[in-house]
């Protein structure tokens, strides 16, 4: 059988990395399109509108904010600088979720382990409930030829009566 | 007139329904029937007085008496008489009475039943609801009156006060402020009372479970009363939501049906704990395991209803939804706290008569399934009360605003809802008591291996995200298994009874309607499940300011902008609409009008995009901006959202799924 | 709330009265978050004769200032944004009112809310502002202060309490004259 030589393989896999890698945003100097402003602007919140992401609020504040987003990636920050700027100007609020660092941490750690706790606990009752199960009866091993069809007639039957 | 009898009917009310709950209290202490009956027949008078000052409140907004401040704020001379009526809940006042009048026709509908088997029951019934009714009637009367009238006092300033000051004379404007435009859509016409309906009809199962605990009579009875109407509040808090993000989706303009903003949210928490209920009740009617459990379900969701309500009406969130800064507060929160703790104090107390023989005899049977899904819902309602709560705590302990938004949620909820899928697509398969491998991977084989098949082709026809294809194959599961279920029951009838498939289905449904109807609503998750999959991954969008005759592309959309016309809207609205013409795969396919409607009324701009709806994508353009000069550059924005309406399709076919669970027995 | 799934089977009583502890604690927990929330929203802003929080303003000139250094003056704090119309109808009064009071042992600051920093100058250079102004990095400011959105003006007395609020624009340059001389005549 014909094998395809390693480096064809390679080469064809850088291609393809390079062919869906994100295009850079703006080079400098060129004036970035609304699409890119955009994607930034998704992400943060202004006080004035709260809870609308900047990239709908129709004020004339978040406006300003947009027009800010678009001055600073023509000046070629990236998104980052920009979203760090922000949160020095305007305060951690203008991020979509906190950053984690102090009692931010709670955001994050605080559901899992609500989580698992409850699964701990709902799986230690479990447990507890068949331990005492089986030892007030043995299992008998009872399989009924179609066990579907026999919960389903029990089921019709209790139904009708 | 119509002022002073719409009051005094709504203070009526209020001293009717504390007397119905001291006449029920005193009756059931010491056991004297006739104040219970007396009671209930308060508890009957209720419905009609609400619904003399609701009638009130609607004349007031129809005929336009500016003086009364309600009407001022929420209604103008420009809008049409239907949204005159709708204005009644449009804002605080109006919408506090409507839910007092939703919650006493509920309340008094559940006392119309048949209680000869639940004498003891009853008069506790009637206490809890009466005692809430009073506690939001009293909210009208005290704080938020629909009736208050302006008054212009000598040296020029105003007042509100419902009678009229000394020294002042009336203060009668021309014309309202008139009703905020984002909802004069018929979304949010249906909206709220779907939303109130299922919100209030949790009292009545919470007043049986309270009735329960105060009297001690816990045995089945209250729970088999309160698992239909916790199913009817259900679908009507589901409706609420499903219009709600209706009305986000068409409206707000985000391109989004969700934003996780913390009303929407607290909207959900109390559908997630009665989600859970619904689940968890199968098993204590099969099993009579998990009394406790479905005690604390039922408590908690009144509780989380309650709650929700405080947070949006009290000013302490702050967001689209919310209603404006209030003094309901203190009082709200004083009930809340009083709701809160009594509830607990009466669990703790019958916690251990509450207790239930719990058999377990496989970690693979349905009740260990279902428990885990209870788990799960219950996992996602403390990710939201969290995601709620920790602004509030951040900005108590710090004094720094933080905002917890879209991604946490999705980040957090996104596993948890793989997880509900995956049982969705086992439990219907598993056995209730001896479970075990055999029969479930039996029985689970064939569905399984079709779903593997869905991500398989999904993949070769280019989907690479992991996530999406996940979701997809335990959509895929969730179907087969389900409409596997269907068959297997149809063939079973067939076979034995030898009626034609259709007809054993048919039959099938209606012999345990209750199984078939959740089957369906399982359905509808699939459907949901679909749409929300596009939205979150596939939504594309872009913008662009385009001159005439320019076109801008996204996927296999092109759209070429037209013309532009402003003009004046006999709604008083000033209009300005865009043509464009929307072309797919170079072929072109129709107009879209996208909208801003500037109201005169109360100054505010609405965008409407103009929405090309198949049911492959919805195509979304909106008018961002233009330039004065009509020839000038127009900014669009186009948003592509894939399959977003199975998530209204499964919402259809949701109403139907709940019906066929909910519909009464014939009684036999 | 996960934490009340019954635990019955292993009913020792330790187990017990910790789940009852910690339901107390959350639900308890609960309550006490809204209602200090419910406290704080309807609060409003400090009030007249509170301490005025301590905060340093950086100009868009660069200079910095601390209010804790401004004690024995009185100060006036003006809250205002450029995308503000209330804002711009006082912005020329305030200046002629900074004029006036400028060698009489008034301060005049400005704190841009929510501002960027292009159009707040433009702002300041289209209505000839010439007293201290800068952004409110961070929301710092006004969030100490609790304001509710912008115009907001605030008069603290020489010994950095607060002496008068306005919420919203004043009208005329007299409104802003009666402020100050009512503080002034303390």
């Amino acid at each position: 059988m014909h094998k395809t030589p390693p480096f064809l393989s390679i080469l064809a896999v850088l291609l393809l990395v390079i062919l869906l890698a994100p295009v850079p945003t703006a080079a400098q100097g060129n004036e970035p399109t609304d699409d890119e402003v955009n994607a930034i602007a998704k992400q943060l919140y202004c006080p004035v509108c709260e809870n609308i992401p900047l990239d709908v609020c129709p004020t004339q504040a978040c406006r300003q904010w947009r027009e800010t987003i678009r001055e600073k990636l023509a000046a070629g920050w990236s998104e980052e600088q920009i979203k760090q700027y922000f949160v020095e100007q305007y305060g951690a609020s203008v991020l979509a979720t906190p950053p984690a660092k102090g009692i931010n941490l709670l955001v994050y750690i605080l559901p899992p382990a609500a989580f698992l706790a409850g699964a701990f606990i709902l799986l230690r009752t479990l447990r507890s409930w068949r331990q005492a199960t089986i030892q007030a009866e043995p299992v008998v091993p009872v399989q009924p030829e179609d066990p579907y069809i026999a919960r389903l007639e029990k089921e019709l039957r209790r139904r009708d009566g | 007139m119509v002022i002073q009898v719409g009051y005094f009917s709504l203070v009526l009310t209020f001293l009717v329904a504390l007397y119905g709950a001291g006449a029920a209290a005193y009756g059931a202490i010491r056991r004297k029937t006739e104040f219970v009956e007396s009671a209930r027949h308060a508890m009957l008078l209720t419905w009609p007085l609400v619904t003399v000052s609701v009638l009130a409140i609607v004349w007031l907004l129809v005929s336009g008496d500016f003086q009364v401040r309600y009407v001022y704020s929420t209604t103008s001379n420009d809008m049409p008489i239907y949204l005159k009526v709708t204005a009644l809940w449009g804002g605080q006042a109006g919408s506090l009475v409507f839910w007092s009048w939703l919650m006493a026709a509920f309340t008094s509908a559940a006392s119309l039943r048949k209680w000869d088997r639940d004498r003891e029951l009853l008069p506790w019934v009637v206490v809890v609801t009466m005692v809430n009714l009073a506690f939001f009637l009293s909210l009208s009367i005290l704080f938020e009156n629909p009736f208050a009238r302006m008054w212009r006092t000598p040296d020029g300033s105003q007042v509100t006060a419902m009678f009229q000051p000394g020294g002042t004379m009336p203060l009668i404007p021309i014309d309202g402020r008139g009703l905020n435009p984002l909802l004069r859509h018929p979304g949010m016409i249906v909206h709220p009372p779907m939303q109130y309906l299922g919100f209030i009809s949790f009292v009545i199962p919470y007043a049986f479970a309270i009735g329960a605990l105060i009297n001690g009579r816990i045995d089945d009875r209250w729970i088999r009363i309160s698992r239909r109407w916790t199913l009817v509040a259900w679908l009507f808090l589901s409706l609420g939501l499903l219009l709600g993000s209706w009305w986000a989706y068409d409206v707000l303009g985000w391109g989004g049906y969700w934003g996780w903003d913390p009303v929407e949210v607290s909207a959900l928490i109390p559908w997630l704990s009665a989600t859970a209920f619904i689940h968890s009740v199968m098993i204590y009617e099969k099993r009579g395991m998990l009394k406790q459990w479905n005690m604390v379900l039922i408590i908690l969701t009144y509780a989380l209803v309650l709650f929700s309500t405080f947070l949006t009406r009290s000013g302490v969130l702050s967001s689209v939804h919310a209603f404006a800064e209030s003094a309901i507060g203190p009082m709200f929160f004083g009930f809340i706290g009083v709701t809160f703790i009594a509830s607990l104090i009466l669990l703790i107390r019958r916690w251990g008569a509450l207790r239930s023989e719990s058999q377990l005899h496989s970690l693979l049977s349905r009740e260990a399934l279902l428990l885990l899904n209870n788990l799960l819902f219950i996992g996602i309602l403390v990710v939201c009360v969290w995601g709620m709560l920790f602004p509030l705590i951040s900005e108590l302990a710090t004094g720094q605003k933080v905002t917890v938004g879209p991604p946490y949620y999705e980040r957090a909820i996104a596993p948890l809802g793989i997880g509900l899928m995956l049982i969705m697509g086992v439990a219907p398969l598993s056995t209730y008591g001896r479970a075990s491998w055999k029969p479930l991977v039996r029985a689970l084989l064939k569905p399984f291996a079709a779903s593997l098949l869905v991500p398989l082709v999904l993949a070769l026809r280019g989907i690479t995200n992991l996530g999406a294809l996940l979701g997809f194959w335990a959509s895929a599961l969730v179907a087969l298994v389900t409409l596997y279920e269907f068959w297997r029951g149809a063939v079973a009838r067939h076979r034995r009874h030898g009626e034609i498939l259709p007809l054993a289905l048919w039959r099938l449904a209606g012999r345990n309607r209750r199984r078939y109807g959740g089957y369906v609503i399982h359905l509808c998750a699939v459907l949901m499940a679909l749409g929300i999959i596009g939205i979150e991954m596939y939504q594309t969008e872009t913008q662009a300011t385009l001159a005439r005759g320019e076109q801008l592309t996204l996927g296999r959309y092109v759209i070429i902008y037209d013309s532009l016309a402003q003009f004046d809207d006999p709604g008083g609205r000033y209009v300005t609409r865009a043509v464009v013409s929307v072309y797919r795969d170079g072929k072109y396919v129709g107009e879209v009008y996208p909208r801003q409607d500037y109201y005169y009324a109360p100054e505010m701009t609405v965008t409407i995009p103009g929405v090309r709806s198949t049911l492959e994508d919805d195509l979304n353009v909106m008018l961002v901006g233009w330039e004065p000069i009509p020839t000038g550059g127009t900014t669009f924005r186009v948003i592509l959202n894939p399959l977003v309406n199975f998530i209204w399709l499964g919402g259809l076919l949701f109403i139907f799924g709940t019906l066929v669970a909910a519909w009464p027995d014939r009684k036999s | 709330m996960t934490q009340e799934i019954p635990a019955e089977a292993g009913s020792s009583q330790l187990p017990r009265r910790w789940g009852i502890f910690l339901v107390w604690f959350l639900v308890l927990g609960i309550l006490g978050v809204l209602g200090f929330s419910l406290m704080r929203a309807h609060q409003g802003p400090i009030g007249i004769g509170d301490g005025v929080p301590d905060f340093i303003l950086t100009t868009f000139d660069d200079e910095q200032i601390a209010i804790g250094d401004l004690r024995g003056q009185v100060v006036v704090i003006n809250f205002w944004a450029s995308w503000c119309t209330p804002c711009e109808h006082e912005a020329a009064i305030f200046e002629q009112a900074y004029q006036m009071y400028k060698d009489r042992g008034v301060v005049f600051l400005g704190v841009g809310y929510a501002d960027t920093e292009r159009e707040a100058r433009a702002y300041l250079e289209k209505y000839g502002i010439t007293y201290p102004n800068g952004p409110d990095l961070g929301t710092r400011i006004s969030q100490a202060f609790r304001t509710h959105g912008v115009p907001e003006t605030y008069i603290v007395d020489p010994d950095g309490h607060l002496a008068d609020v306005r919420i919203g624009p004043y009208a005329t340059l007299n409104e802003i004259i009666n402020a100050v001389e009512g503080v002034l005549g303390y």
